[in-house]
């Protein structure tokens, strides 16, 4: 690919139209500490073979990837080389908004098969297309509510991940909605939110709290980890309205913000309250099988501003990896990761009983602990061994010691036992 | 229903007072706008609702509109019907596509409305 620069003549018109004397002074906004004072500029006139080898050199300085504990809603799953593979192929990955039926057949098949997938998978009737990602799916899966009952109380329960709550009060900050903290309906609520397992991992059953949503009119929205439903009991089983999830755990990447993928599921007698894009099977006029989407009076560029929603785009690619590792792994192969990331959690918790357990139920692949001093230290002391040893807890409110430890199916028996026998020599050493 | 002993509003929506409720429609002139109307959603019996409140959702092949409650009330019935067949309301606007029936109608409104003669002259000003 061409690669065009900002010639020094654009560059100095650039900064004298912004009054700058140098580039220096474009980024003195950025901290002196965090700026990078030798900046290795490759020698001029490499050809592309001396380049690469010059690259490779580079690259061999980084430190070796370090063995992953963190989650808090984002995890260091496997990801098949078939869903990179596939999911590359030019006539997914560099179509931009292909969605006229009649050019587009293999998209919004994909995004069908897409939304039967995850569907099955959370036992719910209907999902869209997708959204931009968990957070997203939280706020939109409250206005969805709000829309239904027309009432506009939203009520987050404490098991509710606190970066997706402040996400659904940020998009909330000027609505009608009305977001509040508690743990049952109450009122003229519109939805109760949960979440299943909890931001620190706690497993439970919101039955009991569907039907009591219910009795008052209210919703419950579950927002739930997709890999935990291999062996977990499913929002739809529990009498769930709506249902969402962040998808980065099916065949995404870890990235800094993402791009991740927004699961929205609901019960079909709400489809026409449902935001985004939808796709759908029909026939054509010989009565061949082909894909449209279908309910566009919901959106934008129908309903313009009564729209449910402005989110008018959708994560085509990202909801196609989903789909491709979905059909990778089949029942048995989800199911099978699933038990492989609660198992070992479990056999981390027991090498780490030393220390004492935050949770108060049963814990999918995911604990908390507190330890005897700042985990922010710990985490210091253990990074340089290779261990990234987790999320400390005191920025969403619990105290100074408090760690969140993920484990995946990616881990293995020796990586945990060197990271327990690490911990214990940080803790008590 | 008679065309000519209907009440009308600027937004091609109908209403007639009929043994005690007063019954509401689009008109033949908002159906041919409309085109095929695929979905109809009908607002809740009991519900009280403003003059130029949205009442209904109309979606077509066109487009998707809001059906306006031409005077303030509360809705006493809903034409059910046409959760099932909404192109009732293509084939018979003024019969069987009727759409919502209010009770405690604000009746100053009501007979602030336009009579079919108004509405003739109105269409002609917009078309």
């Amino acid at each position: 690919m061409d690669w065009t620069p900002a010639t020094q003549k654009e560059q100095q018109d650039m900064l004298s139209e912004l009054g700058l004397a140098s580039t220096d002074a474009f980024f003195e906004a950025i901290p002196a500490s965090l700026r990078m004072k030798d900046w290795k500029v490759p020698p001029e006139g490499m050809s592309e073979q001396e380049l690469r080898t010059h690259l490779a050199v580079l690259a061999e300085a980084n430190t070796p990837a370090p063995v992953s504990f963190l989650g808090g809603g984002y995890y260091d799953h496997y990801i098949p080389a078939a869903v990179d593979a596939l999911a590359g192929r030019s006539e997914f990955f560099t179509a931009y908004t292909p969605y006229q039926p009649e050019c587009a057949q293999g998209t919004l098949q994909a995004i069908y098969e897409y939304q039967s997938a995850v569907c099955r998978l959370a036992d719910m009737e209907c999902a869209n297309a997708s959204l931009y990602d968990g957070g997203t799916a939280v706020y939109e899966a409250a206005a969805m509510a709000c829309r239904i009952t027309r009432r506009n109380r939203v009520i987050v329960h404490a098991s509710l991940h606190p970066v997706w709550k402040e996400m659904l009060e940020t998009h909330a900050a000027g609505s009608v909605l009305q977001v509040e903290t508690g743990d049952v309906p109450v009122e003229g609520s519109a939805c109760l939110i949960v979440q299943n397992p909890s931001f620190i991992g706690d497993v439970r059953d919101f039955s009991d709290l569907a039907e009591e949503c219910h009795a008052q009119g209210c919703l419950l929205v579950v927002a739930f980890n997709p890999v935990s439903l291999g062996i977990l009991k499913t929002p739809g089983a529990m009498g769930a309205d709506i249902a969402v999830a962040e998808g980065q755990s099916l065949g995404l990447p870890l990235g800094f913000g993402g791009p991740y993928l927004g699961i929205l599921t609901a019960r079909k007698s709400h489809i026409r309250k449902m935001p985004g894009r939808i796709a759908a099977a029909t026939t054509d006029d010989r009565d061949r099988r082909g894909f449209v989407l279908t309910l566009q009076a919901r959106e934008q560029h129908i309903r313009r501003e009564k729209a449910l929603s402005n989110i008018c785009s959708n994560q085509a690619l990202c909801a196609l990896r989903a789909l491709i590792h979905l059909c990778l792994l089949g029942k048995a192969g989800f199911e099978a990761t699933a038990q492989a990331c609660y198992a070992k959690t479990e056999y981390l918790k027991k090498q780490m009983n030393f220390l004492p357990l935050l949770n108060t139920h049963p814990t999918f692949n995911e604990f908390a602990v507190r330890l005897p001093k700042p985990a922010t230290e710990v985490i210091e002391a253990l990074q340089p061994r290779g261990f990234l040893p987790g999320i400390p807890l005191e920025p969403f409110g619990w105290e100074p010691g408090d760690l969140l430890i993920a484990v995946t199916e990616k881990r293995v028996r020796a990586e945990l036992d060197a990271f327990a026998a690490a911990m214990k020599e940080c803790c008590h050493g | 229903m008679n065309p000519d002993t209907l009440k009308y509003t600027e937004d091609h929506e109908w209403i007639v007072e009929q043994r005690g409720l007063y019954v509401v429609g689009i008109t033949e002139y908002a159906v041919d706008e409309l085109g095929e109307i695929t979905f109809v959603e009908l607002p809740e019996v009991g519900r009280r609702l403003e003059r130029g409140e949205d009442a209904a959702v109309l979606e077509s092949v066109k487009a998707a509109s809001d059906v306006l409650c031409p005077v303030t009330g509360v809705v006493a019935e809903v034409n059910d019907i046409l959760e099932m067949e909404p192109d009732l309301i293509n084939r018979d606007t003024y019969g069987k596509g009727w759409i919502l029936k209010l009770k405690d109608v604000n009746v100053e409104e009501y007979e602030e409305l336009m009579d079919s003669r108004s509405y003739r002259g109105y269409l002609k000003t917009v078309e």
